[in-house]
């Protein structure tokens, strides 16, 4: 394997849609509930320690070569808001043509036969980690950091926000994505054994709530 | 009941029967220590039981359950007569409290119990179990209110998974107070407010006509769940708030 393709992976510039979508933060700044730096650090950390921890899993389960399908219909029961639902097949069929494109792979091929709407995106984030050669701590690595890269970004836009301090609220977080990446690969290797009921179930209500209010707004800078 | 150094074991169980002629009969009503049972008056078809705290707790170092199962054709209604208050105790390690139901082909079970309040530095984990036959009905709400008035909470671990057939439709877990993973009461989660709660309305004739996701104010959503049941989630300021949201969503519902 080449350590190299992580970084590819993981890249803001990996052409898989992510840019498009603010992760619950453009409803949580429209609330008032992220109103600068100190509060996106406390929604990124909450992000990170419960749609980030199941992503994570889900993700490290799939490179586990863990059934997708179950790993699909896990993700459908850990995801109660349609909103949400819908955004992580599109983001999953949109990462489904980036990743054949980029490592050709038969199983890639056949969870897009499985789900031409598209598969949840952590789901095929694991399959497209492990065509690339790539191990299940560094898809677990790959999911934990864009739940939380896409909400600082996102922020920078939404509140004209300093990068800088953008950038210092991911790096003071990245104690805590060693230790989800970490707790995510120990669930996956669970799962391998006891099945889905394994992985995490971290439920963030707010995020589920508002993300259902964003849905239906007329006018959004960010799809999700 | 047993009650040692490592606290009071008890389970509680409940069997809903059809009684074949329009009721429904509960041939267990079996209370335990703490977990006292009640018939109460019921309504039509439906039985009521009442769950009435005997004692204080659960506090650490106790493990309750509950097993309610109701069989095919059955109905029953449970309630309980207080909230029941998650408090410190003189055992070590978690308190907790285990609930599973199983609701039978043309059964229905409305799980209504009063809300779960973590006193501070008390550290309980919940499991809810719900599995049900394809035709099987379900209400189910529960309420978690964090910390008595002007209070801190305890430590609170709720986990909920509803099966329809052994497939998994609902899996959620809360994990809140001091010790729990990082932004739990920030805004992606909590976001301050004390009071949390969700009801499930299993059907089986959501499959073919789902709810529409709706918003109610600030704190709420009803939405369709990936199968055939609604889900309501709902954060408050407090439990009479919540209580409130849930109902009026509930009731719209049907």
């Amino acid at each position: 394997m080449s350590r190299a393709a992580l970084l590819v992976l993981a890249d803001g510039r990996f052409p898989a849609g992510g840019h498009a979508h603010s992760g619950g933060a453009e409803a949580a700044v429209k609330a008032g509930r992220v109103t600068g730096a100190a509060s996106l650090e406390d929604f990124c950390r909450g992000r990170l320690h419960t749609a980030g921890r199941v992503s994570a899993a889900l993700a490290a389960a799939a490179v586990l070569g863990v059934d997708p399908v179950r790993l699909d219909a896990a993700a459908d029961a850990r995801t109660p808001s349609p909103a949400l639902r819908a955004t992580a097949r599109k983001l999953g069929r949109q990462l489904m043509r980036a990743a054949r494109a980029t490592w050709p792979s038969s199983e890639l091929d056949a969870l897009a036969r499985e789900f031409p709407k598209g598969a949840h995106q952590p789901v095929v984030l694991g399959l497209a980690a492990r065509a690339a050669g790539l191990g299940a701590l560094d898809a677990a690595y790959c999911a934990a950091y864009e739940s939380v890269s896409g909400p600082a970004s996102a922020t920078v836009r939404l509140l004209s926000l300093d990068p800088f301090d953008a950038t210092g609220v991911l790096a003071r977080l990245a104690p805590e994505l060693d230790l989800v990446a970490d707790q995510a690969v120990e669930a996956a290797r669970e799962c391998v054994d006891a099945g889905v009921d394994a992985l995490p179930a971290a439920s963030a209500p707010l995020l589920e709530i508002s993300a259902e209010a964003h849905a239906a707004w007329a006018v959004r800078l960010f799809a999700s | 009941m047993t009650a040692a150094a490592t606290g009071v074991r008890a389970t509680a169980r409940i069997v809903a029967r059809d009684d074949g002629r329009g009721g429904t009969s509960l041939p267990v009503l079996e209370g335990d220590g703490p977990l006292a049972l009640r018939r109460t008056r019921g309504s039509g078809d439906e039985a009521h039981v009442m769950l009435v705290g005997a004692m204080s707790g659960p506090l650490g170092g106790d493990h309750f359950a509950v097993r309610a199962g109701v069989e095919a054709g059955a109905r029953l209604r449970v309630g309980s007569a207080a909230a029941t208050i998650a408090l410190p105790g003189q055992a070590k390690g978690e308190a907790r409290y285990d609930v599973r139901l199983t609701v039978a082909d043309g059964a229905e079970l409305r799980w209504l119990p009063e809300q779960l309040i973590s006193a501070g530095g008390s550290d309980l984990r919940v499991t809810t179990h719900a599995d049900l036959a394809a035709t099987a009905r379900l209400v189910l709400r529960e309420e978690q209110v964090l910390g008595r008035v002007g209070e801190e909470p305890g430590r609170l671990v709720s986990r909920l998974v509803v099966r329809i057939e052994g497939r998994t439709l609902l899996d959620q877990e809360l994990d809140c107070g001091p010790g729990a993973p990082g932004g739990w009461d920030g805004p992606a989660v909590l976001g301050g407010h004390r009071a949390v709660g969700q009801a499930v309305v299993v059907r089986p004739e959501f499959e073919d006509r789902p709810v529409s996701a709706r918003v109610l104010g600030e704190g709420a959503a009803v939405v369709p769940l990936a199968g055939p049941a609604a889900l309501v989630t709902a954060v408050a300021p407090d439990a009479l708030r919540l209580r409130r949201v849930l109902d009026e969503a509930l009731k719209s519902l049907g």
